[in-house]
């Protein structure tokens, strides 16, 4: 077969992914602690699955509307309104979909015509260049450094906009920093977008899993910034439900209809299971919710004590459950330090250098993991630390 | 330390007696002192009974729930009573109710004649008990918020973005 070609160049081109690399490695390696994960290490509340289970018990193994279950949408309507204080007509303005990775997709397919640009910050989210380009964009990092907590300078921003640039993601709080826009940044790059005219993709899927005591702000929240937003949510990092593959889209009408258009000719309809367990989560998901978010503070707070403790540099990251301590202390690059510390220490951590080249001298270490194996992890990596010196 | 830590304290405890007073302060975020001396408040309170562990002893010996009626004092409710109950070694646990019967009790012995003996002996001959009803355990499947069966938890994929 000649393969080069049947295959198609740009996907041939498209680089793998620095976390399938580092991936492939772990995988290899026995009695790892893992701080490489991107998921709760909650299963998903009992109430929840339940709710799938008495789905399937009554049957409902059918396709949905490509809209989504109505019942769904008015659930998120109400919880949108509640936690984000903006409210979407269930009707035309949410679509739901097969995680926030799937309403990233079709909103850019939707959006970005060949060689418009697309601004995202980094150290972002692998997906977010590779989901620009196979939509034929131009995917454009606008470098964030610790000296603003990573967040998102205005500044850098305006001057990473060119006449081509059509489209801004955000992600806050991020992964992999866990860092959060202060009210008065996200001000400004709203007022940036609006003078530029950019339309804004804001993936605020670790929005309830905030640290820092501040009610969580969305850009879409600002004035004038809902017709130009698309606000992208879901149920995997704050409810537990990574495997349910459930998120969902909200913005303006005339864009839902397109990511209808393509959804239903593409995925036509999450799993009716997981829409169902969705209302659930919804509807009576809070408590647990919270349980797991103080669960997570506590393990943030100490893991970042500890971090420090050993010499690594680690700033108080306000949400998620990353943390990104800085390694450049040591002499040795991302990479270097995260294959040595899962060879001498067994401890998997992922390389920053995997969320774009700024998170050079950067790890992204994940908290969602059990305190006891926390503990270890962080007395093995003191002793890698140590070692070093 | 405040009543949100030393809730937050209590948590940490419940959900497992064996952390060290240096574990709980390092998930707290306060010093190793302040614990130790919220944790002795708290026992001096009467807020933490004790310290235990939970055994499934399904396999060992029986176990009875007992429904008792009985007659309340004047003045004393059935606390004198309830107290006199409790205070047998056979009685695990004792709790008052609402309902169709009065005291809950729960009674651990080796086998079934030892349970008879309690409650034809010891329990039913007592002053103020009006009658009993006796509901043998045949296997535990929850306690104290712990599942004693559970399957092994899915491993997640050790790396992901």
């Amino acid at each position: 077969m000649d393969w080069n070609h049947f295959l198609s160049r740009q996907v041939v081109d498209m680089p793998k992914s620095g976390i399938r690399e580092f991936f492939d490695l772990v995988i290899g390696s026995k009695g790892i602690i893992s701080l490489g994960v991107g998921e709760p290490d909650f299963v998903t509340p009992w109430n929840v699955r339940e709710s799938a289970i008495f789905s399937l018990e009554k049957g409902h193994t059918t396709y949905t509307s490509n809209y989504g279950l109505e019942s769904l949408r008015r659930a998120i309507a109400k919880y949108v309104e509640d936690f984000f204080r903006v409210s979407y007509d269930p009707t035309c303005e949410i679509l739901p979909t097969v995680g926030v990775s799937q309403a990233l997709d079709l909103a850019l397919r939707c959006l970005v015509n060949p060689g418009d640009e697309v601004l995202y910050h980094e150290p972002a989210y692998v997906s977010y260049a590779a989901n620009v380009a196979l939509a034929y964009g131009k995917a454009t990092p606008v470098e964030t450094s610790i000296d603003d907590l990573f967040a998102l300078s205005p500044e850098r921003l305006e001057a990473a906009i060119t006449p081509r640039t059509k489209v801004l993601i955000l992600n806050f709080p991020t992964n992999p920093t866990g860092s959060i826009a202060p009210l008065e940044t996200l001000k400004k790059i709203a007022e940036i977008c609006i003078r530029h005219d950019i339309f804004v993709l804001t993936d605020e899927i670790y929005s309830e899993l905030r640290y820092d005591g501040v009610e969580h702000t969305s850009i879409a929240a600002l004035p004038g910034m809902k017709e130009r937003c698309l606000l992208l949510h879901g149920f995997s990092k704050a409810f537990a439900m990574t495997g349910l593959r459930l998120g969902y889209a909200c913005g303006p009408r005339e864009l839902i209809e397109m990511m209808v258009k393509v959804h239903s000719y593409t995925m036509i309809c999450p799993t009716i299971t997981s829409q169902e367990a969705g209302i659930e989560a919804l509807q009576h998901g809070k408590q647990a919710m919270e349980e797991m978010r103080d669960s997570y503070h506590m393990r943030r707070d100490y893991i970042v004590q500890r971090f420090n403790d050993m010499g690594m540099d680690c700033h108080l990251p306000g949400g998620a459950f990353y943390t990104f301590p800085s390694i450049k202390r040591f002499g040795l690059s991302s990479k270097e330090f995260a294959m040595r510390l899962l060879k001498e220490q067994q401890v998997a951590a992922v390389p920053g250098t995997a969320f774009g080249a700024c998170g050079e001298g950067y790890l992204r270490c994940c908290y969602a993991t059990g305190f006891n194996l926390l503990e270890q992890a962080c007395d093995k990596m003191a002793r890698f630390c140590d070692s070093l010196r | 330390m405040s009543v949100m830590t030393q809730d937050a304290l209590l948590r940490l405890l419940e959900a497992d007696a064996r952390l060290s007073d240096r574990q709980i302060a390092e998930r707290l975020g306060e010093s190793e002192a302040a614990v130790a001396a919220a944790r002795a408040e708290l026992e001096k309170k009467g807020r933490i009974v004790g310290y235990q562990t939970i055994v499934n002893d399904d396999s060992e010996g029986v176990a009875a729930f007992i429904e008792v009626r009985c007659t309340p004092e004047r003045g004393g409710g059935f606390n004198r009573l309830a107290t006199r109950i409790a205070r047998f070694k056979e009685v695990r646990s004792c709790y008052l109710m609402s309902g169709g019967y009065d005291l809950l009790i729960m009674v651990e012995a080796h086998d079934l004649m030892e349970v008879a003996q309690f409650v034809s002996e010891k329990l039913s001959s007592m002053e103020g008990v009006l009658s009993t009803s006796t509901h043998f355990r045949l296997k535990t499947y929850k306690l104290n918020g712990l599942m004693f069966e559970e399957p092994p938890t899915m491993e997640r994929i050790s790396v992901a973005p």
